[in-house]
Formats: C-alpha cells, sequence, structure tokens
C-alpha cells in the first residue's frame, strides 16, 4: 500500500506542504515535502527550532493540519513560552487539541542497557499523539538526542531509520532538526535516512557582522535555488530572504514620474523621469543629495503613490526636520502611512542582511518607489564587488516590479572622473550630477543631467537652490567668462542689464534723430513739390494760351482767305 | 529513610514493572528472563507486574517509557530503569540492588 502510494505520488510530481515561513515557500516552489521526513540542520543557535515550531505552528493555524511537536530536549513550558514572544498562541492551540508537545525525556543517569531493546515504547507515543489530534505534521527536535541517552548506536540507527519509515508510510509531514557535525551536515549522520529534503542552516560572523542563511542541500524530485540564503529572525518570527540575481526580462513603464522638482521634469523630454527606472544622484558632501531625493518620495506621495525612504545615516525625525527647511513636509505622508521611512546604520547587519531586510520591507510595503541614501555609506565597510553585487541585485529586484529607485551617492571629488566609488553608473537608468562649486570665494550648488536612457534631455548645467520654497533649477547665465552661478552670475547679470539700458537709450536716440531727419526731408518734398504744382500749372496755362493763339490764328485766316474771294 | 526502612524491614517486596508492547520475541525473552531471575531469588523479594503498552499506550507517556522492554523499580527511589532483554541475570540483580540497600 505504501509503495503505490509513493509510486504515484511521484508519477504525479511531489507534492509540497506549506510552511508559511515567509519567503522559504517561494524558494521551494510549494514547500518542504509532503509526507516525508526533511532535515533541517545547523549549529547550536542557529534557529533550526524555530524553524520547525514555524512550520508546525503555521500548519495548525493556516493550513488546518494538526501537529505534533515531538521534544527530546527542551520541556514544553519553555517551548510555548519561546514562541510566544512571536505571537504564536501556541498553549491555545494546545487548548483547542490542533497542536499536541510530546516530551520524550530520558535519563541516562537512571537508565542500565541489558541486552536487545527497540523503541516500540517511542513509536506508541507518537501514534498516540498524532491520533490525539489528527496530525498531518511532526517536529521531532532534536532526535539525536537520544544517542547521548542509549549506549548502542546499532539499534538506535536501526530504530531511527525505522521511525522515519514509519512516520513516511503514516503520511506524515515531518521536521527533524538535526545539530551540525564536524565534516558532515549532522553528528550522528542522519541525513543518511532522510533523502528528500535537507535544509541547512547557518550562522557566520564576518567582519563582527552576523549573517544567518539558509540554504536547501537537497530536494529530491523537485527545482529548487540551491544559492545560500539570507534568513531573520526577529519580532515578525522566521523569514527567509531569496535575493537571487534576477534576469532582465522587466515590463519596461512609460509613464513618467515627477521628481518633484519642476524645473528638473522640464529638463526631461516628456515632463519626468519613466517609471521603474533607477535614479542615480550624486554629489559631494552638502551638494542637495538627500533634500533631492526627499523630493521624488514627496512628489510620489502627493501623487498618492507609496515610497519607502531607507535612510542609513539620518533617522526619520532629523529627515523630516531636514526636509522641513526646504519647504518639503513628510511627516504628513508618515502620518498617512503613505511614506515609511526605515533607518539602519551600515553596520547593523551584513551587506546581504542589509539587501534582504530592503527586499522584504518592499515587498510588505508595495511602493512605488524607493530611496536609498546613500548607498556609498556601505563601501567603507564591505568589498566594493560585493556592494556592486548587491546594489545590482537592488536595482534588479525594483526593476522587475516596475518601482522607481532612487540611490544617492557621495562622491569625494567631482573634477575629472565621474565614476562612482561602487562602480554603479552602468546600473542606473538616469544619473543627477550635484556639484557645489566653488568661484571667486562662494561655493554654489549646480545639477547636470549626466543621463537620462530614452529621454532627450537638457545638457545645460543648472544652478541649483535650495530655499523655504523647494528647490529650484535656474538657466545658469551664460556670458562671455562661461557659464556664471550664484553672485558671479548675479553681478554679469547687474553689468549685462545696465549695458542694456545704455544700449536701449542709445538706439532710442538714433531713433529720434533719423524721426527728425526724416520729417525734415518730408517737408522740402512738400515744398519742392509745390513749386513743381506751380510750375504744372504755368504750363497748363501756357497751353490753353497756345491752343486759343492757334484757334484764333486759323479762324482769322479763314476768315482772311473768305474776304479775298469775296 | 527510606533506606533505613527497608533495611528495617527486608521482607517488604521490591515492586518492578516490566513494560512490553505486544508479544514480540524480545518481549517474552525479558518475561523469561525476569521469571527465571525471581525463581532463582529468595521467595517473596519482588513483584512483578507486567504492563502491555499496546494495550495501553496512555501509560507510556504517563511512565515516560521510550524502550521496550523496559523493567522500572519504583521504590525505593531514584527510580531506576533496566532496558532490554535481561539476558545478563548478574547485571539485572547488580541494577535492582544500586540505592535500595
Amino acid at each position: 500500500m505504501t509503495g503505490r502510494d509513493t509510486l504515484m505520488g511521484e508519477a504525479k510530481g511531489i507534492s509540497k506542504s506549506l510552511t508559511g515561513i515567509e519567503g522559504f515557500d517561494d524558494l521551494t516552489l510549494g514547500g518542504l515535502p509532503t509526507g516525508r521526513p526533511s532535515l533541517v540542520c545547523g549549529s547550536a543557535g542557529c534557529g533550526k527550532t524555530l524553524f520547525a515550531s514555524t512550520f508546525l505552528l503555521n500548519g495548525a493555524r493556516e493550513f488546518d493540519e494538526a501537529g505534533v511537536f515531538v521534544t527530546f530536549e527542551e520541556r514544553p513550558v519553555d517551548i510555548v513560552s519561546n514562541v510566544a514572544s512571536l505571537g504564536f498562541e501556541m498553549d491555545r492551540l494546545i487548548d483547542e487539541d490542533r497542536i499536541v508537545i510530546e516530551h520524550i525525556a530520558v535519563d541516562p543517569a537512571e537508565l542500565a542497557e541489558i541486552g536487545e531493546y527497540d523503541l516500540e515504547g517511542l513509536f506508541l507515543r507518537l501514534e498516540l499523539a498524532i491520533d490525539q489530534v489528527g496530525a498531518k505534521r511532526i517536529v521531532l527536535d532534536t532526535i539525536e538526542s537520544l544517542f547521548s541517552a542509549f549506549t548502542n548506536p546499532a539499534i538506535l540507527r536501526a530504530e531511527i531509520r525505522r521511525l522515519f519509515d514509519w512516520l513516511k508510510d503514516k503520511g506524515m509531514t515531518t521536521v527533524i532538526t538535526a545539530e551540525r557535525g564536524d565534516g558532515s551536515l549532522t553528528r550522528q549522520g542522519l541525513e543518511e535516512y532522510v533523502s528528500d529534503c535537507v535544509i541547512l542552516l547557518d550562522h557566520r560572523v564576518h567582519n563582527q557582522i552576523s549573517t544567518r542563511r539558509l540554504r536547501i542541500v537537497k530536494y529530491r524530485g523537485t527545482a529548487h535555488g540551491t544559492n545560500e540564503y539570507p534568513f531573520l529572525i526577529d519580532q515578525d518570527g522566521f523569514s527567509v530572504l531569496p535575493v537571487s540575481s534576477l534576469g532582465l526580462n522587466h515590463k519596461v513603464h512609460e509613464d513618467r514620474i515627477s521628481s518633484g522638482v519642476p524645473d528638473l521634469d522640464i529638463m526631461l523630454t516628456g515632463g519626468g523621469f519613466h517609471r521603474g527606472t533607477s535614479v542615480l544622484l550624486s554629489g559631494v558632501a552638502g551638494s542637495g543629495k538627500s533634500s533631492l531625493s526627499a523630493c521624488f518620495a514627496d512628489a510620489a506621495c502627493r501623487a498618492g503613490e507609496k515610497a519607502l525612504y531607507f535612510s542609513f545615516e539620518e533617522s526619520a525625525a532629523q529627515t523630516v526636520r531636514n526636509m522641513r527647511s526646504i519647504g518639503v513636509d513628510l511627516q504628513q505622508w508618515l502620518d498617512k502611512g503613505t511614506l515609511r521611512h526605515i533607518a539602519a546604520r551600515p553596520t547593523f547587519y551584513s551587506l546581504e542582511m542589509h539587501l534582504a531586510v530592503m527586499l522584504r520591507e518592499v515587498l510588505r510595503f508595495k511602493p512605488t518607489l524607493v530611496v536609498l541614501d546613500p548607498i556609498s555609506a556601505f563601501v567603507g565597510n564591505a568589498e566594493r564587488q560585493e556592494v556592486q553585487s548587491m546594489l545590482l541585485r537592488m536595482v534588479d529586484f525594483l526593476k522587475s516590479h516596475g518601482i522607481t529607485g532612487v540611490f544617492t551617492h557621495l562622491t569625494h571629488s567631482q573634477e575629472g572622473n565621474v565614476e562612482t566609488d561602487a562602480g554603479l553608473s552602468s546600473l542606473m537608468d538616469a544619473w543627477i550630477l550635484l556639484l557645489n562649486r566653488e568661484v571667486n570665494g562662494e561655493f554654489n550648488r549646480e545639477l547636470y543631467l549626466l543621463k537620462a536612457r530614452g529621454t532627450s534631455h537638457s545638457n545645460q548645467v543648472r544652478e541649483f537652490i535650495m530655499s523655504n520654497d523647494g528647490i529650484k533649477l535656474i538657466s545658469p547665465y551664460l556670458g562671455e567668462a562661461g557659464a556664471l552661478t550664484g553672485s558671479a552670475r548675479k553681478a554679469e547679470e547687474g553689468r549685462a542689464r545696465r549695458a542694456e539700458i545704455a544700449r536701449r537709450t542709445e538706439v532710442q536716440r538714433l531713433a529720434e534723430a533719423i524721426d527728425v531727419r526724416r520729417r525734415k526731408a518730408k517737408a522740402e518734398i512738400e515744398a519742392l513739390q509745390a513749386v513743381l504744382d506751380a510750375d504744372d500749372n504755368e504750363m497748363r496755362r501756357m497751353q490753353a494760351d497756345e491752343e486759343t493763339y492757334l484757334a484764333q490764328a486759323a479762324t482769322d485766316r479763314e476768315d482772311m482767305e473768305k474776304s479775298r474771294r469775296a | 529513610m527510606i533506606d533505613d526502612a527497608l533495611g528495617a524491614a527486608p521482607s517488604e517486596p521490591l515492586k518492578l514493572v516490566l513494560y512490553i508492547a505486544g508479544q514480540t520475541p524480545k518481549s517474552l525473552a525479558a518475561i523469561a528472563n525476569l521469571e527465571r531471575i525471581c525463581a532463582e531469588t529468595e521467595p517473596g523479594k519482588y513483584v512483578v507486574e507486567v504492563i502491555d503498552l499496546k494495550k495501553d499506550p496512555k501509560l507510556a507517556r504517563e511512565h515516560n517509557i521510550v524502550a521496550i522492554p523496559t523493567l522500572v523499580r519504583q521504590l525505593p527511589v531514584p527510580i531506576r530503569k533496566i532496558i532490554g532483554d535481561l539476558s545478563d541475570r548478574e547485571k539485572v540483580l547488580v541494577h535492582l540492588k544500586v540505592g535500595a540497600e
């Protein structure tokens, strides 16, 4: 019967039981193998018991699968209180007969072994517990402690093998925890008996920063991620954070988002950055990176969307106060719940964990815009390559979710090479360079849109002015001495204004002179015209006289001829 | 105190409980070995009760039994447990005596 079940199970593909552990079910494409034992191993304090109890409690709470917790070490009261801090009301589940704790305590001091024995008593107790609640899930934590209670390993091994087979026959989805051994996964080589699924938990300290990692060593009959994945144990319990690199097949958005600075949006043809792009703001200290990124967040909230602000240097209160000085009220969005500000020192977690926590927060909060301020904070305490790989994954992740990413980067030099320390330029779709240049004894902020993929944009360096009314960008004065900003610009503008007035006055004067000349000429023309007209009149009179004379002369001649003939 | 009491009254029998699970060869061997040990020692020293956990598995939990067969000496304290088929008579006797004399 069992054989047939197994065969049918294989034919259909392995069925899986959800663990309800955030991230883990995605990683394994559905959880642990149903009706089979899974081994969770790791060194002391790496979260084995928590993993197992989360699996069991979620089963009872969310998937309507009762469970048996078999503890070989801790007392039941301790187990209940351990998970109580994570919000699991295990005692209530026990009262409701959905969970049962079976405490198998063997005291080697009161035990003597004489002759052959088996562990049928354990089997009977497990069967009783399973039947009591109709369990589908069972946790054995930590069965290896039997090895210190009983001295005959040959019997134990045979019995443990028999136990696993028996649990499989009963269709129990089992989690077995085991301590990590030297050179092997478990001290007693339990991995030999569990061939279906082996999960390794690890807790490493590197550069004084600890990171918990999870790896699926094997999972028969199913695809699974093979990387090490960081996981977290915090007030929300156990969560695995898959941060493997994603492909480049993310959806491309055509719509635009505002940067919160109208003058900056105008610089981009189309009125803003594409949604889902990554924008890098780089500049020296005090060039306005944080302020500009706060504007991005403010604009997103203003548009009724959600923004997530990760700050690695400032607390939420500090950011809010500082931004108020440039007329950006972030507090209203924080109160409204559309903006979340998360502050964490770069040294608080390892890089991997930072990334993992950020991804988790992004998935939970579902923002449309994420700010990382500043990413250069990581460069100090990690390898450049690691930082780059982490940011690459962050950028990929945000893109694949259509989330706009705003990254600020502190540069130490703004002259010459425009390379970021983390070597990020190629990852970014848009790069805004913030400069702070000294001219004639004063520093002036400038903004330059170094690149914006897929958008034609202004190539001008704009003067970047922060005031109570927010950020303004002004086209710089393009004079004979190059582009000018600040006081130089004002002086030059003043000079130009004065020159303009002088020029205008001159033009006015010339125009008036010409007008006078014109009028004079016109008067002369009129006088001459009068002479001309008089001459014309004279001429006409003379002609009339001439005609009269000729007519008279003709008449006279006719008269004379008449008279002669007559 | 208890030791003293027992010492003063050697006729008080020691209560032994043998836990088995069904009629398995190991259980049957343990029963046979225990009967032989009792027969070979002075009569009335041990009172033996055999509990088949197959019939009442709840007792396995209540009495914290893991291995089968298990022979339990409840009194005098501390509790002694002997697991196995009790094939070594001398060892069994030694362990039953520990703390009892």
